[in-house]
């Protein structure tokens, strides 16, 4: 793309876009998306005139008033091989061309920042980790790359951003990914687009992209006061996984502390890096994700949990560098009698030695 | 000799039907319904899935007429998913899927190859009768309240959140699917085992090739879509949780099952549409089709490859990236032996003597625009593009382009061609060119804007859109208009043929093909003494000779 | 699904026998047609079959030790008598094609009577376990329960066999995938066993009627590959289902 001159690239998109064949280009990946999809509309203008030419060509000159008698010719190795390695060069060059593009739309930079949606029949949930919620809306910045984590709650739901020139699949049962770094301010269509029941079409809302400025006072502004992660750990109390996962040491699950993105050994053998996806499965399917040296029994919250309760959950382990607060949602929660989350021997409210930082069980 | 056309009719002040035909053979409405003669299997085919077609594009008019305004006035939104839905399940199992095979195909298979019928003639009508309790159960779908799934039965939707008669639609589809695999089956050992004496594989005519690929995929494609259906009725009943994520199942695993068969079921349709055009090319210009082995390995290739491409159905769906780069790799391959066939086909016309009649104007017709659908099929091959593409009327306009387009234009210009042989009646000439382009011009007017719409941005199975996108929808239901009439007029005067049409004759079109070497309509063994084959197909030389010693060109 | 052309009342005529089906040349050709048919036929099973196998596969890959829990609720005994009972049912299946083609009526009739007693008994014996399975409440969808694998010691005949240690309950909940598939997998076997039976049944009178051994072999031929193919099918199921880890 660097080497089409800028003036004339600029011209083509404007021009393009003016007569609205395409959705205003809003992302970073949306031009790079754009020439590619001008090469093909290029590739298939040749092919179509070169097949049309052909055929319109040969009716005037082989009709049969000109051109009564037929001349049986049995064919020519020489242009299969042309019809064929050259169509075959040109989709390969596609392939390859798509899958740079692909590639780069679904392997999000490290330093994204993270906004997690949630599609339901029929609406879309947008869950900023500062706190901000927002139905059938997704408020972003400009200049800043934001990764989409999304997951649905019943059915498959697709969302798409047609002007970022991104979609990806929400579907129930694991956690998909995608991402984007907007460029050019403004309010752009958010459609649903994997068919979900009655009301897909009224599935849709608005991506509302603001510079970084206005970005922060939208934030300020739209806050609920509770941060995702401040609500993890409310639900972390109430569903007492302090009960097993603190930093003591015959605690019965591993400490939580500074286990988001480190590499695990789990007791069926193998390693894994604790990602979002991995801690939802911890989470919901537990036997199947225990961590080595520790027994299988972790009870599943399948059922007992939304989706967003989930989110939270991770959010508060993404943030959780020691097992300080873990300690006071222990000393500070009651505990049902008998229950098994009842930590063992009691609890001992009075001492609290020094916030024990870094302790991470392998 | 006319300049300008190839029909060569008998002199029609003497010209008579021969009395001896199939369908004079014996009368009643049991020889037909408890017939095994494959020409009359295949008419009973002709008229059920006209009959389902005129459904599908009722539905198809009510979905334009929703779309000519932004909101979801016309009707409510669950009956605008019913619509849809029916739309395509109809069109594609009740029509598409048969259309060539169980007509053009039934009929001709045999004829072409020199036999007197299918390897399995019961097994024939029982396919049609198998076509029939699908089509039926599916019509009855509809009076019960229909489905609202789309026909692509996404789970977890069909399986837990629609009230609505899935098991009822998924049988009727699993029955059909049987019919399906029975002509297939009948098809592939048809051809293997009953070609006339001399007649080798690469002296067949293309249209044989063609069916005998989709047969392939017929028979080993349709199965793992019976398999996916009786699990999704399992899971709607039992919950056995085989798709349900709460119970460890994998929606994904529905998706991997049915796009398995329903991405070779696309090149079931449009193969044997491809093999059609081979002979009306052929024929049109009279010349043996350019690089005939190239065209034939092609079909095979296209059965073979589209077996492994199904997953470019769920690029966005959060298959792994490796696995997109290598179905994606796959995809593109799949695109080259199409381009070979319409080169090969172009190239037909060089130093041919070609003329415009009515199934030539459909074959034309069906290479630029399956051109257009095959070219935007790589857009949504390539990953990167398939992202932006995916799930939008850019898809719509693609399907529509590669199977109005090409698949019936291509299924038109097969009736039209052997119109005469089937009825022994020719259609009219001049309104039939005239339907022919006005099919044309209202096809690209209906789905060309729905290629804008695609990339604008607008996703499909929506009753409601954002008003900006308007007036290309507006722009597309005049052009459907325009398609209905196109596609009612061949109704109206092949009907009309059939008492007033001009006596056709042996062979009107002076074609090369074995079918054509015999009375118009055929005997019902087809040929009195069976034919040996001692020349290549579309071999012109071969056929003046004949003309010539036997001093007719056709018999009255 | 066969071309059931045998003794249509047709008075021999042109020197051709009476079951050659005027669309065909020869009784080669004829032949030739049918088997290739059942051939192309019983590769469409395949692919049924197949879709099953790929969820069974899979499954079984995510969820193992509740497959293992599974198997082990399944008698080996069983398993391993209705595949002797299958193989010889083959056998005789065999021999009945033998019988056919060297004209012997009275051992056809014979073969094909065993052959019908043996598919009898297999289905008998998977009557035996699925009233099992419906009493230990292992059939999906119809009040599961998980009791013998939260508690194996609840279910003493097979924990005294296995000693399974208890499954924790987000892994036995998977046990109700396996008991589906196995349902769905036997069941679909089961159901092309009733056919079959069904269809021996009458060619055993067609068998006593000498309309298979007057050189007409084709309808038992083919017969006897969809036969053979459905012992296969229950060979595979009977590995796939019944042996998994035996051994602790």
């Amino acid at each position: 793309m660097n080497h089409i001159s800028p003036v004339i690239w600029q011209f083509l998109v404007k021009w393009l876009t003016n007569f609205a064949l395409l959705p205003p280009e809003a992302s970073k990946i949306a031009p790079q998306m754009d020439a590619l999809l001008f090469f093909l509309v290029l590739v298939s203008l040749i092919g179509l005139t070169i097949v049309v030419l052909l055929v319109v060509s040969f009716s005037i000159l082989y009709n049969k008033k000109r051109h009564p008698v037929a001349v049986q010719v049995e064919g020519s190795t020489l242009l299969e091989a042309i019809w064929t390695i050259i169509p075959l060069g040109l989709f390969l060059v596609i392939f390859v061309w798509g899958a740079l593009i692909y590639f780069r739309v679904f392997t999000p930079p490290a330093n994204a920042m993270n906004i997690y949606v949630v599609g339901k029949q029929w609406m879309w949930k947008v869950e900023h980790p500062g706190g901000q919620h927002e139905i059938n809306a997704l408020h972003v910045p400009t200049g800043r790359a934001v990764q989409l984590t999304l997951i649905s709650q019943d059915v498959f739901h697709s969302f798409s951003i047609p002007a970022f020139r991104v979609k990806r699949e929400a579907i129930p049962g694991r956690y998909t990914t995608v991402w984007f770094e907007a460029t050019t301010p403004g309010t752009y269509h958010l459609f649903c687009t994997q068919y979900c029941g009655t009301n897909h079409s009224q599935m849709t809302g608005d991506v509302v992209v603001m510079s970084p400025e206005e970005y922060r006072k939208w934030l300020a502004s739209s806050t609920s006061g509770v941060s995702l992660a401040q609500n993890g750990e409310r639900l972390f109390a109430s569903l007492s996984c302090a009960a097993c996962h603190n930093a003591r040491p015959d605690a019965r699950g591993p400490s939580l502390a500074n286990v988001y993105g480190a590499k695990l050994a789990l007791a069926s053998g193998g390693t894994v890096i604790a990602d979002d996806a991995y801690l939802r499965e911890a989470i919901l399917n537990p036997s199947q994700h225990i961590t080595q040296g520790y027994a299988p029994i972790m009870p599943t919250y399948q059922g007992q949990i939304s989706e967003e309760g989930v989110i939270a959950l991770i959010e508060y382990i993404k943030n959780l560098n020691s097992d300080y607060r873990i300690e006071q949602t222990l000393n500070s929660t009651e505990m049902p009698p008998g229950s098994e989350g009842a930590a063992k021997g009691g609890v001992t409210p009075a001492v609290k030695g020094p916030v024990t930082k870094g302790t991470v069980k392998p | 000799m006319s300049t300008h056309t190839i029909v060569s009719l008998p002199d029609q002040s003497t010209a008579r039907i021969p009395k001896d035909n199939y369908i004079t053979r014996e009368n009643g409405l049991l020889s037909w319904l408890l017939t095994s003669d494959h020409k009359r299997i295949a008419i009973l085919y002709l008229i059920s899935i006209t009959f389902f077609f005129f459904i599908g594009g009722a539905l198809a008019g009510l979905i334009r007429l929703e779309l000519l305004t932004p909101q979801a006035d016309l009707m409510a939104s669950d009956t605008y998913n019913k619509v849809f839905t029916m739309h395509g399940v109809i069109m594609i199992f009740f029509f598409l899927v048969p259309s060539v095979p169980a007509t053009l195909g039934n009929f001709f298979i045999p004829m072409m190859i020199g036999a007197k019928d299918l390897a399995l003639p019961k097994v024939n009508l029982l396919s049609w009768y198998l076509y029939m309790a699908g089509g039926l159960l599916a019509l009855y779908t509809m009076t019960v309240g229909g489905v609202d799934t789309g026909w692509t039965f996404t789970t977890p939707l069909s399986t837990h959140y629609v009230n609505t008669n899935v098991l009822t639609t998924g049988l009727a589809v699993f029955i059909a699917g049987f019919s399906s695999i029975l002509t297939g089956l009948n098809f592939i050992v048809t051809i293997h085992k009953m070609r006339a004496p001399g007649l080798t594989w690469f002296r067949l005519p293309l249209f044989i090739w063609s069916n005998y690929a989709a047969s392939i995929l017929m028979v080993l494609g349709t199965p793992v879509l019976a398999i996916a259906i009786v699990l999704i009725a399992l899971e709607r009943t039992l919950g056995i949780g085989v798709f349900d994520p709460t119970k460890g199942g994998d929606p994904l695993l529905f998706q991997h099952l049915f796009w398995f068969y329903s991405h070779p079921a696309v090149y079931i349709m449009i193969l044997p549409g491809m093999g059609v055009i081979s002979e009306v090319i052929s024929n049109f210009s009279r010349k043996r089709v350019f690089g005939y082995t190239a065209v034939a390995f092609s079909s095979v290739a296209i059965a073979v490859f589209g077996f492994f491409v199904w997953a470019h159905h769920m690029f966005i769906m959060g298959i792994s990236n490796y696995a997109v780069l290598v179905f994606s790799l796959l995809s593109m391959l799949v695109a080259v032996p199409s381009a070979i066939k319409i080169f090969n086909w172009s190239l037909t016309l060089y130093k041919g003597s070609i003329t415009f009649e009515t199934p030539m104007l459909y074959a034309f017709g069906f290479m630029g625009l399956f051109t257009i659908g095959g070219m935007t099929g790589v857009f949504l091959g390539s990953s990167g593009t398939d992202i932006h593409l995916t799930e939008t009327y850019f898809i719509v306009a693609h399907f529509h382009f590669v199977m109005v387009g090409g698949m019936l234009m291509a299924f038109l210009a097969g009736i039209h061609f052997w119109w005469p042989k089937m009825t022994g009646r020719m259609y009219p000439e001049k309104i039939s060119q005239l339907a022919a382009v006005v099919t044309f011009i209202g096809f690209n007017l209906t789905f060309f804007p729905q290629f804008i719409l695609g990339m604008l941005g607008m996703p499909r199975r929506y009753a409601a859109y954002p008003p900006e996108f308007q007036i290309l929808n507006v722009f597309s239901t005049a052009g459907a208009t325009i398609l209905g009439v196109g596609y009612l007029l061949p109704v109206l005067y092949l009907v009309w043929s059939l008492r007033y049409g001009a006596i056709a004759g042996d062979n009107p079109w002076q074609a090369t093909g074995l079918e054509w070497q015999t009375q118009s309509p055929p005997l019902t063994e087809n040929f009195a003494v069976i034919p040996i084959m001692d020349h290549e197909a579309y071999d012109y030389e071969w056929l003046e000779k004949q003309q010539k010693e036997k001093g007719v060109t056709s018999v009255g | 699904m066969l071309d059931r052309s045998a003794n249509t009342a047709h008075s021999a005529h042109e020197g051709h026998p009476p079951y050659l089906r005027h669309h065909f040349n020869s009784t080669e050709q004829q032949a030739d047609a049918a088997g290739f048919a059942m051939w192309l036929f019983l590769l469409t099973e395949v692919m049924f079959f197949g879709g099953l196998f790929t969820a069974y596969l899979i499954y079984r890959n995510w969820y193992y030790p509740a497959f293992v829990a599974g198997s082990h609720q399944l008698d080996v005994r069983w398993g391993t008598l209705n595949t002797l009972v299958l193989i010889c049912s083959s056998f005789t299946m065999a021999m009945g094609v033998w019988c056919a083609e060297t004209r012997r009526r009275k051992g056809l009739v014979l073969s094909l009577t065993l052959t019908f007693i043996l598919g009898l008994g297999f289905l008998g014996i998977k009557t035996v376990e699925y009233r099992e399975k419906i009493e230990k409440h292992h059939v999906p969808g119809f009040h599961y329960s998980l009791k013998s694998f939260l508690d194996p010691q609840s279910d003493p005949e097979i924990y005294a066999e296995y000693h399974d240690k208890p499954l924790v309950p987000d892994m036995a909940r998977h046990t109700e995938l396996y008991f589906s598939l196995y349902f769905l997998m036997t069941g679909m076997h089961a159901l092309h066993m009733i056919i079959g039976i069904g269809i021996l049944g009458f060619m055993i009178l067609r068998a006593k009627a000498g309309a298979y051994t007057a050189g007409h072999v084709t309808f038992v031929e083919n017969f006897g590959l969809y036969w053979h193919f459905v012992d296969i099918i229950w060979i595979y199921l009977f590995a796939l289902l019944y042996l998994i880890s035996r051994h602790q």
